[in-house]
């Protein structure tokens, strides 16, 4: 008897043949999206020559002649170039995101669990916050702490002095600039020593309670490294790092570190902003561990810390890393909003006055989206990798 | 009847004792859920002095100190003035309609009563007729509302007899002649092909006759206001949800190429900030069409908003396909239902209502995110509020607050009401799966 191989196939008419359908179907699109493709070519060949666009990348090392209010490498009007101004933009692009990540993380964290408080009054303040915030524009906070409340300020005489010699007023933020004295490096070494050793403790405490189940704590001993290590290099070295303070001179301050109030709101807007959503992650996640998972710790006869530290907090994790890192990234792309209140970011640099003035329309565009599109892939795949390291083994 | 015999009668529980004085009422309530331990209490004192230190004044702000009428900024710059609550009912107007020619207001107001009307059927759950609201508002609601607003003629030249001909005896003879075939198709019950036909006719008509209504023409450069910010919004809405399941269809589809094609625009939007999306529509896209087809500058960032909304919508969309249980499909193959079939009656549908509150998340997203069309110089609302506050008739030191705290108000409220419709559907939809 034949085997069902052997067996001719169903006769169909090749109109319904699956296979052929579906050759048949990405043909066509391909070869539609090919078309439009050279059309669009075509077109902007036409177009950028009638209307004089370059249409290389010849502008990147031509002189840039404009000035940029903060500019964490050195930069002027007269020597740098488009190029040097692109890398500007895309650095205080990142110091913004790297500022907002810090802080959001922060409020939202202390947030999200004012949502679950028991305490009615705290947990009722955090979900005002988290709604009220929600549900309004980012673009619209941002412009009423720019506009509203910075530009509403008074001005550097009679600043609002916060407690450790911090001011505020309608020209920013002033801080006290830290000075490094001699000596600065080896404090520094012996806190980088100190770490190091922690983390190798805390790695070979780990594997010795896999081996014999004998709890080693690391985190004493890494304060101890710290204080004794670190803190004896510190004094060693004679107190390296001081504080210069602002003083008020004239009509402005000297000295310390002067943050430019876009930078401010930015920061306040985007923190606050992504506070909220990160608030939510957060006790989504935390909610989602099971109560038995508590109850059954109890049993066992965990204390509360240990219960949260080894139950609720890596189960709570697993669930809030993955829409945390999306938070992230969507703070970085949410600072590109800088634009409309003046910072001097990736986009309102380089997508405002560099295509401005060139007029390399594609070019700029494509760079500019290049740029988030690097960051946010590379960022998505390290998350990838982290969720498959964490995620639950099933059988 | 006799008493029971107390003797005989095994047990009889007691009354249950009222729960401990200290647990009820106000005071127990508030031991519970105000001072349950010793941290508590301090969150609590904290939590009051907060608002008793931030309360009283933004009350004083909004209501007791605000000026709610004055012909100009004059009182509202006096010192100690709250919110100017005169300016936003002077500049209203304008905040609604932007520039919009002030004797043309009725086009506006028809199309956004008729759409807001549409909208509350479509949404309504107990409304009845939702694939007439559905046909409304998808097909006809559009072509009307373009009509209406811009006042040209909606329906392309290229479907009509020139100019100049007998027009409308052109038109009536051929809606006469599709009439005639759409009416017995609709007898025989072809629903589709007849109801296709009969819309043409409607159109054929419509177009012949839609420049007696006599409508001026009013470029978009004048457009502006909340009208544009929700127009925005629902041109978001209205593409994002067919065009976000298309994509995530083929996300999934078997097809390697259209596969591959869907996964990387959507990545690559989804990595991107709208407002390069924003610049890419705006710039790039007049180069890259013939300069005859140059894109009306309020249909670029409506093109770029359609586009970022629909990768979202799609991943929202491939999520709830991912929690059909893939003994659906198998039961719908087994059945011997195809592809279009099995996807459009047993997993669409299933997977739609699993991720109700994922699409309304990415309405209100969006609606928030119509604020950025303002980088491209269209004067939606919150733009519109944002250069009336240098207004030299009204300039002063609460003027940018109470136009923020304005259109503030008016965001929450449309996103507030997007959530809680969301949770409202949401129920429903468990109801049946409650146990």
């Amino acid at each position: 008897m034949a085997s069902t191989d052997d067996l001719p196939g169903p006769r169909t008419s090749i109109l319904n043949n699956p296979l052929w359908r579906g050759l048949f179907w990405q043909g066509l699109t391909l070869a539609l999206l090919v078309w439009l493709a050279l059309q669009a070519f075509d077109n902007a060949v036409v177009n950028m020559r009638a209307r004089n666009i370059p249409t290389d990348f010849s502008f990147w090392n031509r002189p840039a002649g404009f000035d940029v209010n903060q500019t964490l490498i050195p930069f002027s009007a007269s020597t740098s170039t488009y190029g040097q101004a692109f890398f500007v933009g895309l650095l205080n692009t990142l110091l913004v995101a790297a500022i907002g990540i810090v802080f959001s993380t922060i409020i939202g964290f202390t947030v999200g669990i004012g949502r679950l408080s028991n305490n009615w009054i705290v947990a009722r303040l955090a979900t005002v916050y988290v709604e009220v915030v929600r549900n309004t524009p980012l673009l619209l906070q941002l412009l009423f702490w720019y506009n509203a409340v910075l530009k509403a300020l008074p001005g550097p005489r009679e600043s609002l002095a916060l407690p450790g010699s911090i001011y505020l007023n309608n020209r920013g933020l002033v801080l006290p600039e830290p000075v490094v004295g001699a000596g600065f490096e080896w404090a520094l070494g012996a806190v980088a020593l100190a770490l190091l050793l922690a983390i190798l403790f805390a790695i070979w405490a780990r594997v010795e309670q896999r081996r014999t189940g004998a709890r080693h704590h690391a985190l004493p001993v890494a304060i101890g490294l710290l204080l004794v290590l670190g803190g004896g290099a510190w004094l060693a070295s004679g107190n390296p790092l001081s504080f210069q303070q602002p003083v008020l001179r004239g009509f402005n301050f000297a000295g310390g570190i002067k943050v430019i109030p876009e930078l401010v709101a930015l920061i306040a807007g985007l923190s606050l902003y992504t506070a909220s959503f990160i608030a939510e992650v957060v006790r989504a996640g935390v909610s989602a561990v099971p109560g038995g998972q508590t109850e059954a710790a109890q049993a066992l006869g965990l204390r509360r810390g240990d219960i949260l530290r080894l139950v609720v907090v890596p189960q709570a994790l697993r669930i809030i890393i993955p829409p945390l890192t999306n938070q992230y990234l969507n703070l970085l792309k949410n600072s590109s909003l800088a634009v409309f209140i003046g910072y001097p970011d990736l986009i309102q640099i380089f997508a405002g006055t560099v295509l401005n003035q060139t007029g390399a329309a594609v070019q700029v565009v494509s760079i500019t989206m290049a740029v988030y599109l690097a960051i946010s892939l590379v960022t998505s795949l390290a998350m990838n990798l982290y969720a498959r390291r964490i995620a639950l083994h099933e059988r | 009847m006799s008493v029971p015999d107390r003797t005989t009668s095994p047990f009889e529980p007691s009354a249950d004792l009222p729960p401990p004085p200290m647990m009820r009422g106000t005071w127990g309530w508030m031991r519970e859920n105000l001072f349950s331990s010793l941290p508590s209490a301090f969150l609590t004192v904290g939590c009051l002095f907060l608002l008793a230190w931030f309360l009283p004044g933004l009350i004083r702000y909004l209501f007791i100190d605000a000026i709610w009428s004055a012909a100009d900024g004059e009182p509202c710059r006096a010192p100690g003035a709250g919110a100017c609550w005169a300016y936003v009912n002077a500049k209203l107007t304008f905040f609604t309609y932007g520039a919009y020619p002030r004797d043309q207001l009725w086009r506006v107001n028809t199309v956004m009563a008729s759409g807001g009307i549409l909208a509350v059927w479509l949404l309504w759950p107990a409304a009845k007729g939702k694939g007439l609201a559905a046909l409304l508002f998808f097909a006809v609601f559009p072509i009307v509302a373009f009509g209406l607003l811009t006042g040209r003629t909606p329906f392309p030249s290229l479907l009509l007899p020139s100019p100049g001909s007998n027009i409308e005896w052109w038109a009536f003879r051929a809606a006469i002649g599709v009439a005639a075939v759409a009416l017995p198709l609709l007898a025989l019950q072809r629903f589709w092909l007849g109801g296709v036909l009969l819309f043409l006719v409607a159109w054929f008509m419509a177009a012949a006759h839609w420049r007696l209504l006599g409508l001026t023409r009013i470029d978009t450069d004048l457009w502006g206001g909340i009208f544009v910010s929700l127009l925005v919004a629902s041109v978001g809405i209205v593409f994002s949800l067919p065009c976000g399941i298309l994509l995530a269809l083929g996300r999934r589809s078997r097809l390697p190429i259209i596969r591959f094609l869907s996964i990387v625009l959507i990545e690559i939007v989804r990595g991107v900030p709208l407002i390069t999306v924003l610049f890419m529509a705006n710039t790039m896209l007049p180069l890259f069409v013939p300069d005859a087809w140059s894109p009306d500058r309020l249909l670029r960032p409506l093109i770029g908003v359609a586009l970022f909304s629909s990768v979202y919508m799609a991943e929202v969309v491939r999520g709830g396909l991912e929690a059909v249980p893939r003994g659906q499909y198998e039961a719908a193959m087994a059945v011997g239902l195809n592809w279009r079939r099995m996807m459009m009656l047993v997993a669409l549908p299933q997977a739609l209502t699993a991720v109700i509150p994922g699409i309304v998340n990415s309405f209100i997203a969006l609606f928030k995110d119509t604020t950025l069309v303002a980088i491209v110089g269209i004067f939606d609302f919150l733009r519109a509020v944002d250069t009336q506050r240098l207004d030299p008739a009204w300039a002063g030191p609460s003027i940018s607050a109470t136009g923020y705290i304005f259109a503030a108000a008016f965001y929450f409220v449309f996103c507030f009401a997007m959530s809680r419709y969301s949770q409202m559907m949401e129920r429903r939809h468990a109801a049946g799966r409650k146990r």
